[in-house]
């Protein structure tokens, strides 16, 4: 033990016990959180809602899911022409949308990629399952959780202002300000 | 008749006590320590504020298998938590509450008290002896170094007092206190904290159960019951040295309004020490095995025997 060591023990001692007191006076860290709810930031990421009606059964998200935990089924069916003499067209029409959050790791990657802003993050986190298999969300509770998405964040002062685009077929859709340049895989 | 029902009373009183009061230290040091780290400790246990948790922690312990391992030496396996808590329970009963509130009135009570102390110390032995497991044996071996050491200054600081007042029990030497005290026998109450504190092997002075390199000392191949009897007896041994710390060193129940609510005083400034080494615990990392000898015998041994030159020289002067 040194001398400068010596000349510190019982001022270090009483420096420690000053410190703890004064922690506690101070308010504790502890989230209390079934009690309270926690203030989780706006764009946290809690579970993945879906928009069904953006949804043109693309698989581009279910292709670049990295652990597969999105099954998506659909079928074709013939629009008959609206216009006198027009042509009929074809339509994906989506029968099922699953997305397994017990295989889920909230990458985001299907969200990023949907080029239709079918998918959304959502702050709401309660959903845990006594059973594992629960935890398979089909497309109605997908879609459930879409009341839940939060707005989207304000522009930046400056930023240009695009032109509304016209989206009848979305009723009440948050408009993300999203990079329109996004490449969708490989 | 009427003096066999006293007797029961008493040692009822007495085993009231040494369940309720440890709890008490128990909870103070959860929730204490908790606000000490920025948290909140229990909450749920009882509902408010976590009263009950401790009361939760010894059904859940009541609930597990006891075990006692094939390599122990059983029947000193299982009699070694008994000691410490007979120990504690046996110095409790002669701690005065009062001129006459005293379960067991006895004249050479101090004496008493570090008598039945020391026996608990043999517990923490026996454990580490006899559980067959090199953890264990070692954390023995650290403890019984430990004790041996403070058993001087404490002894050294008893004294101290002793000679103060003149008498060997604790109700005389209360009744002999006076404010003057608190000036001149301040280095011995000094000495018989932080050595009461190792004999309980309380951190900082936790070298024989330093969990991050012997499990848990001597303790480690306990279970259920049996480990919360330990556990007790630690807490109890706060009780009993907080207790005794009051009555030589802050006069017991004296204060005011004494006559009505002396009892309080009592528990009142056995509750400040007990709060002391609970906050030491949370303030300070544990000792090493060096420093922890060298606190004993450079520090507390000389620290002791100045008191006792002075309270030599106080009472020679005063007399």
């Amino acid at each position: 033990m040194t001398d400068q060591d010596k000349k510190g023990f019982v001022p270090g001692l009483l420096k420690g016990m000053g410190t703890t007191a004064r922690a506690m006076t101070r308010h504790a860290h502890t989230q209390e959180y079934p009690d309270v709810s926690p203030q989780l930031p706006p764009r946290s990421r809690g579970v993945i809602a879906l928009e069904e009606s953006n949804c043109t059964s693309c698989m581009l998200c279910a292709r670049e899911c990295p652990d597969w935990c999105i099954y998506i089924d659909s079928h074709k069916e013939t629009v008959p022409p609206t216009t006198e003499g027009g042509r009929e067209r074809k339509e994906n029409v989506l029968d099922r949308f699953a997305i397994d959050f017990s295989l889920c790791m909230y990458c985001g990657i299907c969200i990023e990629v949907c080029p239709f802003d079918a998918l959304f993050w959502s702050p709401e986190f309660e959903y845990a399952e006594t059973d594992i298999r629960d935890l398979l969300h089909e497309k109605d509770r997908l879609g459930q959780w879409m009341a839940t998405v939060p707005a989207p964040p304000a522009l930046d002062q400056g930023a240009p202002v695009d032109q509304p685009e016209p989206t009848e077929s979305a009723p009440s859709e948050p408009q993300p300000a999203q990079a329109p340049d996004e490449d969708p895989a490989p | 008749m009427s003096t066999f029902g006293e007797v029961v009373l008493r040692s009822l009183c007495v085993l009231i006590a040494f369940l309720v009061l440890p709890l008490l230290v128990g909870q103070t040091e959860h929730k204490l320590m908790a606000h000490m780290q920025g948290r909140l400790g229990p909450m749920y246990a009882g509902g408010f504020h976590g009263w009950a948790q401790l009361v939760a922690d010894g059904v859940k312990f009541t609930q597990k298998e006891d075990i006692v391992p094939l390599a122990a030496d059983k029947p000193v396996f299982r009699l070694a938590p008994a000691l410490g808590i007979v120990s504690y329970l046996l110095a409790l009963a002669v701690i005065p509450f009062g001129p006459h509130l005293v379960a067991a009135g006895i004249t050479g009570s101090l004496l008493w008290v570090l008598a039945v102390g020391a026996i608990g110390t043999v517990g923490t032995l026996m454990a580490g002896w006899s559980s067959g497991n090199k953890y264990a044996l070692i954390g023995g071996l650290r403890s019984a170094a430990q004790l041996v050491s403070y058993e001087v200054p404490l002894i050294l600081a008893a004294a101290s007092f002793a000679m103060a007042a003149g008498s060997f029990s604790l109700v005389s030497i209360a009744h002999a206190w006076t404010p003057w005290w608190l000036l001149w026998q301040l280095p011995g109450a000094i000495v018989f904290l932080v050595a009461g504190t190792a004999e309980l092997q309380r951190p900082p002075f936790d070298m024989p159960v330093a969990d991050s390199e012997l499990v848990m000392g001597p303790w480690t191949e306990y279970t259920g019951l049996r480990f919360a009897l330990f556990l007790l007896a630690e807490y109890a041994g706060i009780v009993v040295v907080s207790l005794v710390l009051a009555v030589l060193y802050l006069g017991g129940w004296t204060g005011p309004f004494d006559h009505q609510i002396g009892p309080f005083w009592v528990l009142l400034k056995g509750f400040f020490f007990a709060v002391i080494i609970l906050w030491m615990r949370m303030s300070w990392p544990r000792l090493r095995e060096d420093q922890l000898q060298r606190v004993a015998w450079l520090g507390l041994v000389p620290l002791a025997l100045l008191q006792i030159v002075l309270t030599a020289a106080g009472v020679v002067l005063t007399t």
